[in-house]
């Protein structure tokens, strides 16, 4: 599947799912790849942080930044295994997974008190003063039962997510 | 369309609320007391991420949509060939004939009528108007276009201006061939800009640059003048500020919608059965654009004059604007976008991303009251 061409071929495809996981169907990625190509404007084989800015309803959202570290640069079959958390076949530990990614920007496996409120200011901008972010970020992880040192892992994100149960989901168009 | 800022001169801060068009179905407002995991869960706002990167409605209305090819078989494919032949070989030179000799008329009449009846300005202007309207019809001549006009010619009277979408700068070669309209339009590089500082100046064209600001300010005081002259040729305007597919119609600009007067809508839609005319700037240049509709068999559209509109009691500048884009989007087939043409340029003013926050802001701040 060279940068160039663009045409998948049936092998192209089916490494593509198997990366993915058969989290998509085979119909999903041909779209997804002419999606690709659309974006990645002059076919280097990627899409830059630029060319995804390019789409506004992806540059006005808050978290958009902390996508693009994970999102900027990939190839189609990376590119596909992102987004295969996004599929109505993925199971709710795979999407708390990406989000406990999104988190983690430092990717030690481990959450804390500022990786949050770092992405809590992302969410709220100056509608909220540090100190008000702070203390509701304190206030809720009391009563949860952890503390301001306390490190979340996966496993936490898991237990504290999956109750009742996680929406996180995109429809590939077929067209 | 609750919160609308007053006017301000800036193109972003003028439009209505994004999020009432969007799709956010998967955001519902929360209730009930705020937990941690209500403050963790960011997957409504990734997914909308993700859908943009999925697919978004912006990209889509700048998409050329490739027509299906119906060369396919063991008739159909010498029949096509043969088409080639007769497009390239026959039309195109007949046709780059016919539009020379159109050139040479022009201009040998042109330049004697600008220059010789410098001072009687009525009769000047009046011929120049024909000879524009003359240059036109031996474009539309070029393509052997077919073009059905439906609905009252415009008139020219004060205090009206013309909007219409936007899908090529053909568009205004359709318009003008029938009406010698004075149009808005961003200033063009290489021989189409030079067609704009000499010949269209006479028409009272108006010229501006997108990337320039401070231009704003001059290009609304020009149309107001231009509006208030008795004299002036009808002002044609494309609101919406970018070439659009012809399949969509994006956010129009106010401009045209506070100048006090009466706005009378123009729909163009182009049948696509033997070319699109849909100009991708961002792919091809003008001229690469006029071969190929001149390599065509012919250029197919229908133009609709539609009934003039006046700004309501109590209705907003954008608001007129959004329903004259309503009007114009019906006739013409096209589905409506809530984004800015100019987004094609530049990126997205941070209001949008800071109405999101504050609504998420003003969510928990709400929630933790509760208890």
């Amino acid at each position: 599947m060279g940068s160039a061409s663009s045409m998948l071929t049936q092998y192209d495809i089916e490494e593509v799912q198997e990366h993915c996981n058969y989290l998509f169907t085979q119909q999903e990625i041909v779209s997804l790849y002419k999606r690709f190509c659309q974006l990645d404007k002059n076919a280097k084989g990627f899409i830059s942080a630029d060319e995804f800015l390019s789409v506004p309803e992806f540059a006005m959202n808050p978290l958009s930044q902390r996508l693009l570290k994970l999102v900027d640069g990939l190839n189609f079959k990376d590119f596909v295994a992102f987004l295969s958390a996004f599929s109505a076949k993925a199971t709710v530990p795979q999407k708390i997974e990406l989000i406990f990614k999104i988190y983690d920007s430092d990717c030690n496996g481990k959450v804390t008190f500022n990786d949050i409120i770092q992405v809590l200011h992302d969410l709220t901008g100056s509608f909220m003063s540090d100190k008000q972010r702070e203390e509701v970020l304190s206030q809720l992880l009391h009563e949860a039962g952890y503390t301001r040192e306390s490190y979340l892992l996966l496993d936490d994100f898991v237990k504290i997510l999956d109750n009742p149960g996680l929406k996180m989901e995109v429809d590939v168009p077929d067209d | 369309m609750s919160k609308l800022s007053t006017s301000s001169s800036e193109i972003d801060l003028d439009r209505p609320n994004i999020e009432d068009y969007l799709p956010s179905g998967s955001i519902q407002e929360p209730r009930g007391k705020l937990r941690l995991r209500d403050l963790l869960d960011i997957s409504p706002t990734l997914t909308e991420a993700a859908g943009a990167i999925v697919d978004d409605s912006f990209t889509r209305c700048f998409k050329s949509i490739p027509p299906e090819p119906w060369n396919w078989n063991v008739y159909l494919f010498p029949l096509w060939c043969l088409g080639v032949v007769v497009r390239y070989g026959f039309l195109f030179p007949l046709r780059v004939l016919v539009l020379t000799i159109g050139w040479i008329i022009f201009l040998s009449c042109y330049f004697p009528v600008h220059t010789l009846l410098k001072g009687n300005d009525k009769l000047r202007k009046k011929l120049e108007r024909g000879l524009v309207e003359l240059i036109c019809s031996f474009f539309v001549a070029s393509w052997t276009g077919v073009i059905k006009y439906h609905g009252p010619r415009p008139s020219m009277r004060p205090r009206q201006v013309f909007v219409t979408n936007h899908t090529s700068m053909i568009d205004f070669i359709v318009l003008e061939q029938m009406t010698a309209f004075a149009v808005i339009m961003q200033k063009h590089p290489g021989w189409v800009g030079l067609l704009q500082s000499t010949i269209l100046e006479s028409l009272g064209c108006i010229w501006f640059n997108r990337s320039e600001s401070k231009d704003r300010g001059i290009v609304a005081r020009k149309l107001r003048e231009h509006v208030e002259g008795a004299d002036n040729n009808p002002l044609l305007i494309f609101p919406e500020g970018t070439c659009v597919n012809n399949h969509y119609s994006v956010m129009f600009k106010k401009g045209a919608f506070e100048l006090g007067c009466t706005v009378c809508p123009i729909a163009i839609k182009y049948n696509k059965i033997f070319v699109d005319a849909f100009w991708n700037s961002r792919k091809q240049s003008f001229t690469t654009h006029l071969l190929q509709l001149m390599t065509s068999w012919t250029v197919v559209c229908d133009v609709w004059y539609l009934e003039p509109q006046n700004l309501k009691p109590g209705e907003t500048p954008i608001e007129f604007a959004e329903r004259v884009r309503d009007i114009i989007s019906v006739r013409a087939g096209l589905k409506k976008v809530p984004w800015d043409g100019y987004l094609k340029y530049s990126r997205p003013s941070p209001k949008h991303r800071e109405r999101k926050q504050e609504s998420f802001a003003e969510s928990v701040l709400r929630r933790l009251e509760e208890k």
